[in-house]
């Protein structure tokens, strides 16, 4: 099924007897979906509305994530929590993932800078919620629900984005020599610091990454101050190239499972320890990548947060989910998926 | 100001329900009439109605078993904050519990190096950044009202403030919480950058305006402060002039931290009653940014070069402590300048900033077909406007002509492609309103989610959805158990 409308998507969705799957990009597919017929949404494309003094744009769900970082950079702007595609990649998938890059840190997730959706839910009713200004508390939020939901509740048609604008100047500062455990302190020390750090990330290579963006002046001037303030933590140079693309976790490796952990940086240190040195660390330690082999499940230690394998053969999500949450997610799922036709997105 | 018949049968069990939730908490329940009758409105105080009665726990426990209580009793529960809504969001009806987190303002955890605390909710919004100021830390969303107001009603509300340009507003700052259900079910919401693992509740709790559970203990985001902030003050020869400033100001990749819009009728209360000094000008921008000295001077310098472009009546940086906070000054007291010029309701529409000027001339048309005055005092960056409709409460007939004036208003923000309320809520206030912005499918799929959390419908159930399009699930709840209290 490749609907051009949402008129015709609604139909779609009213019409079939079987579980459908959702289908952006295909780049950010999690293990376990994918099921069921193909629901492919790239017919629903295209910039609606863009108006850069406003800081809004507006783009239907299945335009290309590049098409969209396009037309904003024309204009000197882009979307603040820098999602990082695959060829491929659509907005709708971002939306859908909620993937958030390193400028999570500074600006926010997708969720956040996510302000109107329109969507078609499994009765194939149009819905519509938030709108195309910033600031909007008229009734729920389904806006964030959306977000992050994997297609679990609807199918998205239509994103309204606050787009922020390309700071002039980039200075990445690097400290070759850490490790993993030993960048979370550096990494800390420069976020508690007000120096609007818009990076702080980790790569095995690289050692501790933080980016400094703005006005020229201006970064010079952090930059200095963060180089004071992290020399107890070792050597600081500033690097010419651009390593924050490498942050985009790579799907397929035949060795192994990639595993997303998510956890307060405090314990970083702490869930590290019990696993395998990681392929990449973001949002200050908030972030880690990790390989293990296929079908292995990590031994994590009780810590706030959650980990997930994002490839491999089977879904798994560690630690459980609370009971009560569980039954508050099925529910939303039953009211809006009322015949479970968005299984696929299991 | 309709709202639902109390429940004849709660109101005929008054007693036991006050003796059972005395019996859960003694000393936390308040029902003496004289007392309950503090709690009879919120900050929109032109309706009231004293409740049932008020309990005032101090632990999440407590709010549980209370919970428990009333929704094993059938008895509606409106959650409380500090009262300060300007929405009628926690206005009780006779049959109600209120639920009040006056007496849970605890800091539990202040963690800096993971950029968190977590309090109760009943913590005041100023007395967060207070109990981190010393780290060098500060809680970002900053609204009017922040001496006074509590967290819980700003996550209920998804409050906003003057800063939230830059910095996003409750939403964006808030990474949990722990709530209670109607059923007193515990549960947490939230987790590290505010991520859980599946869907993502804590987005959709966020201004569900009390109806979905009531927030006993939050985590906040909070930032370290900037190292120092100084506004400017730009004076235009008309309202048109000063919003294509806004634009151009953002359109240029400055982004500063508020960019606040008064116009003339503004000024003028606000300079009789604060004698800011200010200049003589149709509109007056104040716009502020932060950072270190030659940051800000940087800054500062881009955003005169762009206003010179719109020929501005005056051009005042501040250079000084003394002088940053006269700049600050008319615009902090415009909402007490007003209330000297008679009384007000304060709208909430936004809007796209490019449609500023077409409803500000609008505005000055409907305010002369109605016969009164509209100030206008707004968050220019993000388009969120406060108009003020000044009229005499006691002149019979004025405060029905305002609110349609005001509803009017608000029909322009959503026909121009903006929305009913931008950081205060819809509460009871804009209820009626909200078939304006959202179709019966919208509306239902937001109610689809109260139904998950709040099956029987008694939590803050009068609010935020026009009565008839919530009757049949309002009144779809099973009535008081014969045997209950």
């Amino acid at each position: 099924m490749r609907p051009d409308s949402e008129e015709a998507l609604a139909a779609c969705i009213s019409d079939t007897r079987e579980a459908v799957s959702i289908v952006g990009g295909g780049t950010r597919l999690h293990p376990g979906e994918g099921a069921g017929a193909r629901l492919d949404v790239s017919g629903l494309s295209g910039i609606v509305l863009y108006e850069p003094e406003a800081l809004t744009v507006v783009v239907r769900a299945g335009t290309r994530l590049a098409d969209v970082q396009a037309a904003l950079a024309a204009e000197g702007q882009m979307l603040g929590f820098e999602p990082l595609g695959a060829p491929g990649s659509t907005i709708g998938g971002v939306v859908a993932a909620n993937a958030s890059g390193p400028r999570r840190v500074q600006a926010g997730a997708a969720r956040d800078a996510l302000i109107g959706v329109r969507f078609v839910d499994g009765n194939g009713d149009l819905i519509r919620n938030g709108g195309r200004v910033m600031k909007n508390v008229t009734g729920y939020d389904l806006v964030k629900l959306m977000a992050g939901s994997r297609g679990r509740l609807g199918v998205l048609t239509e994103l309204a984005f606050k787009t922020a604008p390309l700071p002039p100047l980039r200075c990445t500062l690097c400290l070759p020599g850490l490790d993993a455990a030993a960048a979370i302190a550096a990494l800390t020390d420069a976020l508690s610091a007000p120096f609007e750090v818009s990076g702080a990330a980790w790569l095995p290579d690289r050692g501790a990454l933080i980016r400094l963006e703005g006005l020229e002046r201006s970064v010079a001037i952090r930059a200095d101050a963060l180089r004071d303030r992290l020399a107890a933590h070792g050597e600081v140079v500033e690097v010419q190239d651009d390593p924050w693309l490498l942050l985009r976790p790579d799907g397929g490796d035949p060795d192994g499972d990639l595993w997303r952990i998510v956890c307060r940086p405090g314990e970083a240190a702490r869930v590290l320890s019990a696993l395998p040195a990681p392929v990449s660390m973001d949002w200050g330690g908030a972030l880690i990548h990790l390989r293990l082999p296929a079908d292995e499940m990590p031994v994590l230690p009780r810590f706030a947060g959650h980990a997930r394998r994002i490839t491999g053969a089977a879904p798994a999500v560690l630690p459980a989910p609370d009971p009560v949450v569980a039954r508050l997610d099925a529910g939303l799922r039953r009211r809006f998926d009322p015949r479970g036709i968005f299984a696929g997105a299991d | 100001m309709q709202m639902p018949e109390p429940d004849a049968l709660v109101l005929s069990r008054r007693d036991a329900i006050v003796a059972a939730l005395r019996q859960a908490v003694s000393d936390a329940v308040i029902d003496d009439p004289a007392e309950t009758r503090a709690y009879e409105c919120d900050a929109l105080s032109a309706y009231r109605c004293p409740p049932l009665a008020v309990v005032l726990p101090r632990t999440t426990q407590q709010v549980s078993q209370l919970m428990a209580l009333c929704h094993q009793l059938g008895v509606p529960v409106v959650p409380r904050g500090a009262g300060t809504s300007l929405a009628g969001g926690s206005m009780p009806t006779a049959d109600a519990v209120v639920i009040g987190l006056a007496r849970m303002t605890e800091v539990l955890e202040i963690a800096t190096g993971d950029r968190l605390v977590r309090v109760q909710a009943g913590r005041t919004n100023l007395s967060v950044s207070g109990a981190v100021d010393g780290q060098g830390f500060f809680y970002a969303p900053d609204p009017s009202s922040q001496l006074a107001c509590a967290i819980g009603g700003n996550i209920a509300m998804n409050s906003g403030g003057a800063h939230c340009l830059k910095y996003g507003v409750t939403t964006n700052n808030l990474l949990g919480v722990t709530m209670v259900l109607m059923d007193g079910t515990v549960v947490e919401l939230g987790g590290p950058m505010g991520e859980a693992a599946g869907l993502d509740l804590l987005g959709v709790v966020c201004g569900s305006e009390g109806q979905l559970g009531i927030v006993t203990e939050a985590t906040l985001r909070i930032l370290p402060k900037p190292q120092g902030a100084r506004p400017v003050l730009i004076a235009f020869d008309s309202s048109e002039t000063a919003g294509a400033c806004v634009a151009a100001i953002i359109r240029a990749g400055v982004l500063p931290v508020a960019i606040e819009f008064m116009d003339r009728p503004c000024i003028r209360a606000t300079e009789a009653f604060a004698q800011a000094g200010y200049p003589d000008c149709e509109a007056l921008l104040i716009v502020e940014v932060e950072g270190t000295a030659p940051e800000i001077d940087e800054q500062l310098a881009l955003i005169r070069d762009i206003a010179q472009g719109f020929e501005p009546v005056e051009f005042r940086e501040s250079r000084s402590e003394d002088e940053s906070r006269r700049i600050w000054l008319g615009r902090k007291s415009a909402f007490g300048a007003m209330g000297q010029m008679g009384d007000y309701i304060c709208l909430d529409g936004t809007i796209p900033v490019s449609a500023l000027p077409r409803v500000l001339a609008r505005i000055g048309e409907l305010s002369r077909d109605y016969g009164l005055p509209v100030a206008n005092v707004f968050h220019a960056g993000d388009g969120n406007m406060h108009p003020l409709i000044i009229h005499d409460a006691n002149a019979p007939g004025d405060l029905d002509r305002a609110e349609a004036l005001g509803a009017d208003i608000l029909r322009l923000c959503v026909e121009v492609g903006g929305c009913l309320t931008g950081e205060h809520g819809v509460g009871i206030e804009k209820r009626d309103l909200m078939s304006v912005q959202y179709r019966p499918a919208d509306l239902d799929a937001q109610m689809r989610v109260k139904d998950v959390f709040d099956p029987r419908w008694l939590l803050n159930a009068a609010k935020v959805f026009p009565l008839e399009v919530s009757a049949s699930r309002r009144d779809a709840r099973p009535n008081l158990p014969p045997d209950a209290a």
